[in-house]
């Protein structure tokens, strides 16, 4: 280690003295790392959406809107007395509102129903409602059947009077699954080509300057230098490079998140709720991955000029 | 092996008895071997033999050309002694040990104890003469100290004091080789290899590296230089080693020998050769005739 400043040093006087090889390799680095950086919270956020629909696999068995306690406690007690049932929630009016609230964001329904004005809608038009969870998301339909068996006319014959409407979110959650599950492999599937396809890139950026510079390693073994004596201040270099790369991708990652993605976030709740991976640590990734990507390289690719 | 080995020492040693008159006062008796190649054979890749069964021996203190036309195997053998090229066959030992049994790992020390000089001189073109000089030191662990002494020292022997920042594009070919000439005596060596190395110069030029590395030889490093510049050969008067067509035809000490100081080696050289006195046909016309 004695010998590192000198490394260091042979390192930056590569640099300087090969700056078109080391523009062009930063420049390759610089344009993977930021479709990564772009790419990797579009497929995380992706991610994000199928497991909230997975989690939503129950019944929502609407009531009346106008239903009294009695009506309500009544049908709930009849709901958890069903077989395959777990659990039996019940989600009053004000919940619904608050529910309907988090999805939809604050703004105008900051204050609830009533501060609306000139709402044709009565104080708050949301019926209450239990959510009833099946023990296994197997038996969702055998439930529903349960609560509202189908009539002699083909009609659903309630549990209890109160009962509107039963609704369950498998329907939505399978159209919803499909549709993010193609969105997410087609994402996957491109990042793993723009991951492999920038992997080459770097690698063959750093072999063609490497290759300009075989002479040089001829002449550095010939004088008795040792492989690593040799290898040492191209993976420095290869450091630099990434380092470099990385860090420009990274100063315009930070400048589009605050011109472009933060204002939208605060204008539309749904950037807002999507809840993907942290800046720091994806930039900490797509550095430490350049970096070791350009060192790698540079240091494997030494290697067939220094056979003996 | 060994039997065939000690036969070329019986040889040399009636060689130099035979010479001894014009030997200098050691015989090589006397002296360890630096260089020993018994029955070294090289074939490269696609069946071409460079060297055939060559067994010869330098020994320590001497001054040994390798002639040759071109194509005969005199860059091979040397390449052969910084195992750049190791042998198919036979044994090459540089100071006593078989330099193709000592490991990969090991092969930079070795090169570290044999100074070379090539044709093309093989600066490092990103550095300048003293970067390149410093280098050499720098590969085996030189402290700064030792290197801010030793390069200005080395550069001034060779006569580059005054281009010690500049790069190697900007020196005529002689200053790039005497520049690649400090750079391989810079650590010392008790072995200098040259392979060509007045093979781009002009016979001024060449006399001046000539004279160089006589004045390194007589420190007392073994010096083998590969060429072929016969004339020049001649002129040095020392020990000549011919390779045809990958095999030893002659090895013998040239008559009239004689220890000389490098001034006078060079006063004398350019008298025969009549250089400064213009109108002689350099080296390269006398290696076609």
């Amino acid at each position: 280690m004695r010998k590192l400043p000198f490394f260091i040093a042979e390192a930056f006087r590569a640099l300087r003295r090969n700056a078109a090889p080391s523009i062009a390799a930063m420049v390759t680095i610089l344009v993977t790392t930021l479709l990564l950086g772009v790419l990797i919270p579009v497929l995380k956020a992706s991610a994000q959406t199928n497991s909230g629909v997975r989690s939503q696999l129950d019944l929502n068995v609407f009531l009346d809107s106008n239903a009294t306690k009695a009506q309500i406690a009544r049908t709930g007690k009849a709901l958890r007395k069903l077989d395959h049932v777990k659990r039996v929630q019940y989600v009053s009016k004000a919940e619904a509102v608050q529910i309907l609230r988090q999805r939809v964001g604050g703004g105008p329904l900051k204050g609830g129903f009533h501060q609306l004005k000139h709402s044709p809608l009565p104080a708050n038009p949301l019926p209450p409602s239990f959510k009833v969870f099946p023990d296994s998301p197997d038996h969702l339909n055998l439930v529903r059947h349960e609560v509202a068996p189908p009539g002699s006319n083909g009609k659903p014959q309630p549990l209890t009077s109160a009962i509107q409407e039963v609704t369950s979110g498998r329907q939505e959650a399978n159209k919803i699954l499909s549709v993010t599950g193609a969105v997410k492999l087609v994402l996957a599937v491109l990042a793993v080509l723009l991951l492999i396809a920038s992997v080459l890139l770097i690698a063959n950026t750093i072999r063609l300057s490497i290759y300009a510079r075989r002479r040089e390693v001829e002449v550095m073994r010939l004088v008795g230098a040792k492989n690593w004596f040799i290898r040492w201040p191209f993976i420095i270099e290869g450091i630099l490079v990434g380092v470099i790369g990385a860090g420009c991708a990274v100063a315009l990652l930070w400048v589009g998140k605050v011109t472009i993605v933060d204002p939208l976030a605060t204008d539309f709740a749904l950037v807002n709720n999507f809840s993907t991976v942290g800046f720091v640590p994806l930039v900490a990734a797509l550095v430490a991955a350049s970096i070791g990507v350009s060192a790698f390289g540079s240091g494997v690719t030494l290697r067939r000029f220094l056979r003996i | 092996m060994a039997l065939i080995g000690s036969r070329t020492t019986r040889r040399e040693r009636t060689r130099a008895r035979r010479a001894s008159h014009a030997a200098p006062p050691t015989t090589t008796a006397q002296r360890p071997p630096v260089v020993e190649l018994r029955e070294g054979t090289v074939v490269y890749p696609g069946g071409h033999v460079a060297l055939e069964r060559v067994t010869l021996t330098v020994y320590r203190g001497e001054f040994a050309f390798v002639v040759g036309p071109t194509g005969c195997g005199k860059s091979t053998l040397i390449k052969t002694l910084i195992r750049e090229v190791q042998p198919a066959g036979g044994h090459v030992l540089i100071a006593g040990r078989d330099i193709n049994k000592i490991r990969a790992r090991k092969v930079p020390l070795l090169r570290r104890r044999i100074g070379c000089v090539f044709q093309d001189f093989k600066l490092l073109p990103n550095r300048s003469v003293y970067d390149n000089v410093a280098y050499a030191l720098q590969v085996t662990g030189g402290t700064r100290r030792e290197i801010r002494r030793k390069v200005p020292e080395i550069l001034r022997l060779v006569g580059l004091q005054a281009k010690i920042h500049n790069y190697p594009d900007q020196l005529s070919g002689g200053e790039q080789q005497r520049v690649s000439i400090a750079r391989a005596f810079v650590n010392h060596p008790p072995l200098l290899l040259a392979d060509e190395p007045t093979g781009n110069l002009d016979p001024e030029t060449s006399i001046g590296i000539m004279q160089l590395l006589y004045r390194i030889n007589r420190t007392g490093t073994t010096v083998l230089v590969a060429t072929h510049d016969r004339e020049m050969v001649d002129k040095m008067r020392r020990r000549v080693i011919a390779i045809e067509a990958g095999r030893v035809v002659r090895d013998q000490a040239v008559a009239g020998y004689r220890d000389e100081t490098t001034t006078e080696f060079a006063m004398r050289v350019r008298a025969e050769m009549g250089v400064g006195n213009g109108g002689r046909p350099n080296g390269h016309g006398q290696e076609q005739a």
